[in-house]
């Protein structure tokens, strides 16, 4: 189906001020979409508060309102604008919500302004928590037992049934704000009456507590043919119960055999069609129990989110670009993959590399803050790394978040045995640090994943970067480093100042060493098709392989 | 231990060994599937071939007893980039590296694998012999230059059952299964749509599949060369309009020839879970699981009296046809997915609603 011609003009909503779980990553998706729909000659027209963004740009959009996002400003610039068209999938939940709001005003009826991407019904299919339950026992998709709530008497009720701990959740709220786990009726009492206060139509999700099950997200695709594709699939490293924007999160999925992995696409594809998604992008995340691979479905993202963006890197899919085509009209088939040119976008793509992403904390900054990781994302940035291994791409993203880190360090302070538990149990900002402690004090696999549930795979991993260290560390000196350890520590991601601290030397010793022995980086591609095809407008991460893949 | 692979344009590769020692040769090819690597190494159509991995980190969920997808592993060699010391997963039983020793199959980790699959894209799939006893360069390229390779070669007599066996007895369709290295997802999905299931080993003749009285035939996947098994590209012919056929993969191409079509040998073939295939008829698109170096050439079908169902969009070669009298029908890919997505599964529907119409007119 070619490009749509009822429409000319369209409306972009811009995710507004950056706050914590919506930043700049919704501004790199909106800006994408102006681009996209600007190239394929429509007028647009922007509108967002935050002036401090890209997409406001005077060349982005064709007319940009820098305005507060509300319903009633949306109404006026429909009346002045007269749009034919808003897509509200870009701008993260704030457009969404304002959208849903606009829609219940009659804005949209008024003035005949069609909702693409995803219409009203299906965003709240997706939204209100009851009925993305029903629809999704529809379906027959498993999910967490739960029950809703408008009061604290009703609230009551429903934890009677279900039992502690349970996972509040407002309806209708930015990044999860206001939530949180509760372990017994104290805690339970306190959060139901937050939760109610923030959800902007008062009402919380109470719900069956899948804290330390294993936490998977789908990138899913859809255009208006009914071809859906998924992009990525990202693992997360801590388990259940830490905000997905405050989890380590690894792309692709690690841990899952096909048959697994085929039973949670069959499931995203069957959850975006009954949601009705019509076209572009939407995030699905699901909870896995380790013992015996019950799969729930948590929560769907009608709309580009922070995971798409990562996804879109991980990949070399551009999610939001592609989802401004198909929202217009376009199908997957009808556009060419950026990157091989020769195939089209309706693909999925295939990657051969590990791709990690490390959640950035400022707590230092914010000294009365709690700094235990809930359901409430707290994290104000976060770093992306590439390598051939987890444990390279590790590395190299804790050392890419600039907290004074080369690489997967030490702890530099004391800590008491039960501390160390504490620390292990209860997710925080440096538990990836109190984990190597651990393993250096002798704790073994078995007994971390007791206190962390974090997947015995990641952990080992993280043993086999400890391991090399101590290997380092017995070698004692430079000069008795041998070439092949070497290189090990170079795939295995350690820089050459954390390698140069080890050995109690300088960078530079290390850097001559390398050079002597010839290990230096190669950079390769991501270039969506593992190498199948060849790429023309890809990037490249660097690592410690046989072939470079850049020009010298 | 050190481990080398050495390809017959003599690049030579070295890594470590996991899983068997020993020596081994294929053809090289490489497989673009994220997870199902148990899957990959007992599709019996791998025989005569070493596969390498392009994902890097391979063996992190183990071996299980149940995603098998035959009786045992058929690939010639396992090449990885990493292989994972830890199987961590609620289903494993054991861990690939004991699984390759018990199946006596070499793997080789610590190699660059991105630009091994480059230079198999560029060069194409090629033979190649895989070693941890004999590491002497020469010596090894010579072996590789002198291995029998894939072309003409029979290798679906080495993966064939030896005997007749049946899946689901009280199934209400019987289909026949010609094995020519049959992938048990696909004896599992015709279970599930109600066929009583009885496979034969490749040579069994025409006049013995009728005299069993099937509502249908499959022709199933294999390995190797379609113009290797004449004698199963006869058996066909014979069988060709006298009920409804089915083929999948190799079945696709013996059939290409049966109806006087032309394969032809793709430069690398497609392995994969990730191939954007078209349904001319509707326009849907799926995504389809791919296991095939050869390919019938759409060109040298006889128009009048096939039609072209499915094209691959990645590269428009051939994907599935269908017989304009006669109910026959065929796909490049593989419905029965796993190790993929099931997006093609309606197919054995298809087949069944086939066999269903046929019956009914008879």
């Amino acid at each position: 189906m070619p490009k749509r011609t009822d429409i000319h003009k369209i409306l972009i909503i811009g995710s507004g001020p950056i706050v914590i779980s919506q930043a700049c990553e919704f501004d790199y998706s909106g800006t994408q979409a102006c681009k996209v729909l600007k190239s394929e000659g429509f007028e647009v027209i922007l509108l967002n508060s935050n002036p401090a963004t890209i997409m406001t740009d005077p060349l982005i959009a064709d007319k940009t309102y820098i305005e507060p996002i509300t319903p009633e400003i949306v109404e006026r610039i429909i009346e002045r604008e007269r749009p034919d068209a808003i897509l509200p999938t870009l701008g993260g939940q704030t457009a969404l919500n304002v959208t849903v709001q606009a829609a219940e005003a009659g804005t949209f009826d008024k003035y005949n302004v069609k909702v693409i991407g995803a219409n009203i019904k299906a965003i709240k299919k997706a939204e209100d928590r009851e009925l993305f339950k029903k629809a999704m026992q529809k379906i027959g998709l498993d999910l967490p037992r739960s029950g809703k709530a408008h009061t604290l008497k009703e609230a009551f009720e429903v934890v009677e049934k279900i039992g502690v701990p349970v996972i509040i959740r407002p309806s209708f709220t930015l990044g999860g704000t206001g939530g949180g786990v509760a372990y017994n009726i104290e805690e339970f009492k306190e959060l139901a009456k937050t939760g109610l206060e923030s959800s902007m139509i008062s009402q919380i999700l109470i719900e069956e507590s899948v804290i330390g099950w294993k936490e998977f997200e789908l990138e899913v695709m859809r255009d208006t043919r009914d071809n859906v594709v998924i992009i990525c699939s990202i693992e997360n490293f801590d388990p259940m119960g830490v905000h997905t924007g405050d989890s380590i999160t690894v792309a692709p999925a690690q841990t899952l055999t096909d048959k697994e992995y085929q039973k949670m696409r069959d499931a995203a594809i069957a959850c975006i069609r009954e949601i009705g998604v019509e076209t572009g992008g939407s995030n699905i995340q699901f909870a896995v129990n380790p013992d015996n691979g019950r799969m729930v479905v948590i929560e769907m993202n009608p709309r580009v989110s922070r995971s798409s963006a990562l996804a879109s890197k991980a990949t070399g899919f551009p999610i939001a670009k592609i989802a401004a085509k198909l929202a217009v009209g376009y199908t997957l088939d009808e556009i060419p993959n950026d990157i091989t040119k020769e195939t089209p976008a309706c693909f999925e793509p295939t990657i051969d590399y590990c791709v990690v992403k490390i959640p950035r904390f400022t707590f230092e900054k914010f000294p009365e803050a709690d700094t235990t990781l809930t359901v409430s994302m707290k994290s104000v940035g976060e770093a992306m790394a590439i390598g051939r291994t987890f444990k390279e791409a590790l590395q190299k993203g804790l050392r890419s978040l600039e907290i004074g880190v080369d690489g997967l360090a030490d702890l530099k302070h004391e800590v008491s045995e039960s501390k160390l538990i504490e620390k292990l149990r209860t997710p925080n900002a440096e538990r990836i640090f109190y984990i190597k402690h651990a393993l250096k004090n002798g704790l073994d696999i078995d007994e971390i994943y007791k206190h962390t549930q974090i997947d015995r795979w990641f952990l080992h991993n993280i043993k086999e970067i400890v391991e090399l260290e101590q290997k380092i560390i017995e070698v004692g000196n430079n000069k008795k480093l041998s070439s092949e350890l070497l290189l090990k520590a170079k795939q295995f991601g350690f820089s050459d100042k954390q390698l140069a601290k080890i050995l109690k030397t300088e960078e530079e010793v290390i850097r001559k060493l390398r050079t002597k022995f010839g290990i230096k980086a190669v950079y390769k591609l991501v270039d969506t098709c593992g190498a199948e095809f060849e790429a023309y407008t890809p990037y490249y991460y660097s690592t410690y392989e046989k072939e470079n893949e850049s020009c010298n | 231990m050190k481990a080398k692979l050495v390809l017959e344009d003599g690049t030579i590769w070295e890594g470590s060994c996991f899983g068997a020692t020993g020596e081994s040769y294929g053809e090289i090819v490489f497989n673009t599937s994220m997870a199902g690597y148990q899957e990959i190494l007992t599709d019996p159509s791998y025989k005569g071939q070493i596969v390498a991995m392009t994902y890097p980190l391979i063996g992190n969920y183990g071996i299980n007893s149940e995603d098998v997808e035959s009786r045992k592993p058929f690939v010639e060699g396992f090449i990885v980039k990493e292989y994972s010391r830890i199987a961590s997963n609620w289903r494993s039983q054991k861990s690939l590296d004991e699984y390759l020793k018990e199946n006596n199959i070499i793997g080789i980790e610590g190699i660059d694998t991105r630009a091994l699959t480059k230079h198999i894209r560029l060069k194409g799939a090629m033979r190649a012999v895989i070693s941890t006893k004999d590491l002497n360069e020469d010596s090894l390229i010579k072996k590789a230059k002198e291995s029998p390779g894939l072309i003409g070669k029979d290798l679906v007599k080495d993966v064939t059952s030896k005997k007749l066996q049946v899946w689901n007895e009280k199934g209400k369709y019987k289909v026949i299964v010609l094995d020519c290295g049959v992938k048990f997802n696909i004896l599992r999905e015709l279970a599930n749509n109600d066929c009583k299931v009885t496979f034969l080993p490749a040579k069994t003749d025409a006049k013995t599949i009728l005299g069993l009285k099937p509502d249908g035939l499959l022709l199933s996947n294999g390995p190797g060369d379609p113009e290797g098994v004449p004698y199963v590209v006869e058996t066909v012919k014979e069988l060709l309009g006298k009920l409804p056929i089915f083929g999948i993969c190799l079945g696709q191409q013996m059939l290409g020839l049966a109806l006087g079509g032309k394969t032809y040998k793709l430069k690398f073939g497609h392995h994969g879970a990730n191939h954007p295939v078209k349904d001319l008829k509707t326009g849907k698109i799926y995504i389809t699981v791919q296991n095939h170096g050869f390919c019938v050439d759409m060109d040298s079908l006889k128009k009048e009296d096939i039609e072209i169902t499915h094209v691959n969009l990645n590269d428009n070669t051939l994907e599935g046809f269908k017989h304009k009298k006669f109910p026959v029908f065929c796909v490049q890919f593989h419905p029965e997915a796993s190790p993929g997505p099931h997006d093609a599964q309606y197919l054995f529907g298809e087949f069944v609603n086939l066999m269903q119409k046929t019956k009914a007119k008879s």
